[in-house]
């Protein structure tokens, strides 16, 4: 069923008309225009529309728009003004990027996980970014990229 | 020390330059139709179509520099290592060049292709010929302007000095007194010595914007008026559409229509990719994504089983596509009853018949692989506007000039009319050289009227996708009683092409040599994956020469050295297509890094493993343990020879992304079916490797010669296979046959 929903995502308030079974991911992408959130499964398994629900990683191809009421969102394109999040910038850094598709999904997985664990151990860095599928075969750089964000 | 290019480029090509309204020069280079191609060009069936002018490179006054790449983009990164041979040349300092995707466009660009490795190889000489040509007039510009001799003026960072007088200026200074100047007609190249940029590490110029989640690719692409597509398909290879009733889709919220497509006319001429896992499917359009994926549901389709058809080739080749729903354990059964047989003899060397009759002890294994799914990370799709007789697309492909004749044909529209904006790939490994998906969004927006993005779902892309074939290998080594090796069988075939490389390693090196391969016709569709045949080759053959090393009581490296220097030192046949030596690099590079055969790594569990493809050559070590179904890779060596590297960071990024990929493909990947279907349909069934997956560390080495550049894309992918197989016998005591290996750990 359409309904009116606010969402409020990167610190602003947005109304939408959606289906109320509509996952976030598409109002996102489709609605929004908000396209630094990616599609790769729409299951839960690959982790390339991660975005942050209250602080927390969270799989917005799983989250329909009518469960988001009170919360706060923050994709990518929130995540800082300038790119210049620990983050990004180690990403930058460390040269983590092939095709780039699956980085959005991991740089928000990473920066969840930096938030509750400044100063994770290898062990805590694999365990937390499983979810995020990178099929260039990434994931030596992105472990990198963690730890020297970690570092600063 | 300059060098004068031996290239054909200079004398084949002119430069035009034309000047930029804000008083700057923009150089462009032309390559003419009458043009042999060049062996390596004929090597690729790739047909020069270069006539006209285009532009590299824009200078303005304000010394401000952009470099246009040409290359699709699909992570190889190209889009930093080709702009450098440019500006190398033209000596302009990195920091201030701008990149730009250049639009498909064969008058402009000479190459617009991504695949088979040959990206840099290609670019080599014909894109450090457009940088020195800019720089030369530029010289030329301000040797007129100051009344100085060319000779006593030099370049650097984008800066023309006189040393004597202490002049100095920007290009951008003379950029506009250049472009009126004719194009000089020797170009001059540096010598490799010379190099300022080519060979330093230099970041990806677009990590900036792909770490800020920026639009950048096929699915982001969004535009007024835009639709979105999906399409419904068979649910089986095999299977066809009878008839479909969209009544009840067609009132799902959002729905602007459903009809079926035909993507390929009845009698169409299939050129090599012209491949589509189905012909005939029911495009459903809409307002949303989610609308359409809901609206698919409700579609009541009656398929059926599709009988056998006929393809004729570009060549007047027919293809028969049999009819019938098949399964992997049954082309699992067919591939062994064909080893069976007698092959077609593919090479024969010396008397093999002969020499395993004579053997003291024969070694027969055989090595059998799966379908792969490309399961590249963005999902196909492509926008289209179909307008009048024109269609403009935003599309993600590899090589444009390969689907645009398939386009014309389908659509009957002329070459003139189509315009395709390159837009970054999220991932390729051959999936997106079938621009298949093309024609497919262009008929739907014609009939739709109206601009559409075309979306595959993640379950179309798996389930309908164009898969790596599913092969079988049977080694057989013949050995007398000082067990050494008289004579080796390779018999290959697959479903539905052989993976057999018939002239690479071991042939040359063994006197008694057979070749045979064997083909299973299927319905199923198969295509390039990331270095084709070869990463089933380099699993199965360094497997079993690792098993062949053990039974002679060899080390493996020094086994498959011993018989490198034979086909170096003398050679058996003369079509092996591989340089011994380069092949004898790489694999004492990989043992001295690896520390291989030291007392201190005694303890581990390791395998090695060698293989040449795409013009390079690749050799890795593994180290890993296994506990339960569980497997560790503390750490790979990998040793690569691809002649000069232009941009190290690339590079080593590129080979530890080989390597994760090929150690995922190798543990869990699979594409099996069951009567038609695909077992797996999305992440959730087909199994990748993840971040607790991947090796805990991951060194790259490479060869130091001035060998001009070659493959790096795949060279590395194949070889981790083997490592892979050697490394888990070590730590199991069980050789592994069959791929992928993980799920025979369990137990
Ligand atoms: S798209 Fe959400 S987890 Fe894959
Ligand atoms: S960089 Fe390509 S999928 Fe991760």
């Amino acid at each position: 069923m359409i309904k009116k929903y606010s969402v409020k995502i990167n610190k602003k308030v947005h109304q939408v008309e959606a289906d109320e079974n509509m996952p976030l991911l598409w109002v996102l992408r489709d609605i929004l225009g908000m396209e630094g959130t990616k599609y790769g499964c729409g299951v839960g398994s690959c982790g390339a529309c991660t975005v942050h629900l209250n602080g927390d990683a969270v799989r917005s191809c799983q989250l329909p728009i009518s469960a988001l009421a009170g919360t706060e969102i923050t994709t990518i394109e929130g995540l800082s003004a300038k790119g210049d999040h620990p983050v990004q910038k180690a990403w930058v850094d460390v040269d983590v990027a092939q095709c780039g598709y699956c980085q959005s999904g991991q740089i928000m997985s990473a920066a969840a996980l930096l938030k509750n664990t400044p100063n994770p151990t290898e062990e805590d860095i694999e365990n937390f970014m499983t979810g995020n599928i990178c099929r260039c075969g990434t994931y030596t750089r992105i472990k990198k990229a963690i730890q020297l964000a970690a570092s600063k | 020390m300059m060098k004068k290019t031996d290239s054909n480029y200079s004398r084949r090509s002119f430069l035009k330059v034309t000047s930029l309204s804000g008083g700057g020069m923009m150089l462009g280079i032309s390559w003419f139709a009458s043009a042999k191609p060049e062996d390596s060009l004929a090597e690729l069936n790739i047909e020069p179509v270069w006539q006209e002018v285009t532009s590299f490179i824009k200078i303005a006054s304000d010394n401000s520099i952009k470099i246009f790449s040409p290359n699709p983009e699909f992570g190889q990164n190209v889009m930093t290592s080709l702009p450098m041979l440019i500006a190398e040349e033209l000596d302009v300092d990195w920091k201030q060049v701008e990149v730009e995707q250049g639009n498909y466009d064969p008058k402009a660009f000479p190459r617009q292709f991504t695949g088979g490795s040959q990206g840099i190889r290609m670019a080599w000489k014909q894109l450090r010929t457009v940088g020195s040509a800019g720089r030369q007039m530029i010289l030329t510009a301000a040797s007129q302007a100051w009344n100085l001799p060319v000779s006593e003026l030099t370049t650097a960072n984008g800066m023309i000095t006189h040393a004597f007088s202490g002049k100095s200026e920007t290009y951008g200074t003379f950029a506009a007194a250049a472009a009126k100047l004719p194009v000089p007609k020797d170009i001059v190249l540096k010598g490799n010595q010379s190099f300022r940029l080519i060979g330093t590490p230099q970041k990806n110029v677009v990590a900036p914007k792909i770490a800020q989640g920026k639009p950048l690719f096929g699915m982001d692409y969004r535009e007024a008026g835009m639709l979105i597509a999906m399409t419904e398909r068979p649910p089986a290879f095999g299977m066809q559409l009878k008839s479909f009733d969209a009544t009840a889709a067609k009132k799902m919220p959002g729905i602007v229509d459903i009809f079926p497509i035909q993507v390929f006319k009845d009698d169409h001429k299939f050129a090599g990719f012209d491949t589509r896992s189905f012909n005939e499917v029911i495009a459903v359009v809409g307002k949303s994504t989610w609308d359409v994926m809901n609206a698919r549901k409700k579609i009541k389709a009656v398929w059926e089983v599709a009988p056998e058809r006929k393809e004729m080739g570009v060549n007047n080749r027919e293809t028969t596509v049999p009819s019938g729903l098949e399964s992997t354990t049954k082309h699992y059964a067919q591939m062994l009853e064909m080893s069976k047989n007698p092959g077609v003899v593919e090479r024969k060397d010396g008397d093999p018949e002969k020499a395993f009759a004579e053997a003291k002890h024969v070694i027969e294994r055989t090595y059998t692989a799966p379908f792969l799914a490309h399961n590249i990370m963005e999902p196909t799709n492509t926008f289209a506007h179909y307008v009048g007789d024109k269609v403009r697309f935003v599309a993600p492909i590899q090589i444009p000039d390969w689907i645009m004749p398939s386009i014309v044909a389908r659509l009957g529209i002329p070459k003139e009319n189509i315009s395709i904006e390159l837009v970054r790939m999220g991932g390729g490994f051959g999936r997106r050289a079938y621009g298949h998906y093309m024609i497919e969004a262009a008929l739907i927006s014609k009939q739709a009227n109206a601009p559409v993005k075309l979306i595959y779902s993640r379950e179309d892309d798996v389930s309908a996708g164009i898969y790596r074939p599913s092969y079988q290998l049977t080694y057989r080594a013949a050995f007398d009683e000082n067990k050494k090796l008289i004579a080796f069988h390779a018999k290959g075939g697959g479903v539905p092409e052989s993976p057999l490389h018939a002239n690479r390693f071991p042939a040359g090196a063994i006197d008694n040599y057979l070749a045979e391969s064997f083909v299973i016709p299927s319905n199923i569709t198969i295509g390039a994956f990331r270095a084709p045949r070869s990463n089933f080759n380099a699993a199965a053959e360094q497997s079993f020469l690792d098993e062949i090393s053990e039974y002679m009581g060899k080390d493996p490296i020094v086994f498959r050295l011993e018989l490198l220097q034979r086909a170096k030192d003398n050679p058996v046949g003369k079509t092996n297509d591989y340089d011994a030596s380069r092949y004898m690099g790489v694999l004492e590079l990989v043992r001295d890094k690896s520390g291989w055969g030291k007392p201190e790594n005694a303890g581990k569990k390791r395998g090695v493993s060698a293989y040449f493809c795409h013009n390079s050559y690749a050799a890795q070590v593994i180290d890993l343990q296994v506990k339960g179904d569980q497997v560790t890779v503390d750490q790979v060596t990998t040793a690569l020879d691809c002649g000069v590297v232009v941009n190290p960071e690339g590079a080593k990024n590129m080979a530890e992304g080989a390597a994760i990929d090929g150690i995922g493909n190798a543990l869990f990947g699979q594409l099996t079916l069951t009567d038609g279907r695909t077992d797996q349909r999305n992440f959730d069934t087909y199994r990748m490797i993840r971040h607790n997956e991947a090796p805990k560390n991951i060194d790259v080495h490479f060869v130091k010669n001035e060998i001009d550049p070659t493959g790096l894309g795949e060279p590395p992918f194949p070889p981790i296979f083997g490592a892979m197989a050697n490394a888990l016998y070590q730590a199991t005591g069980k050789r592994f046959y069959q791929q992928p290996f993980q799920p025979q750990l369990k137990g």
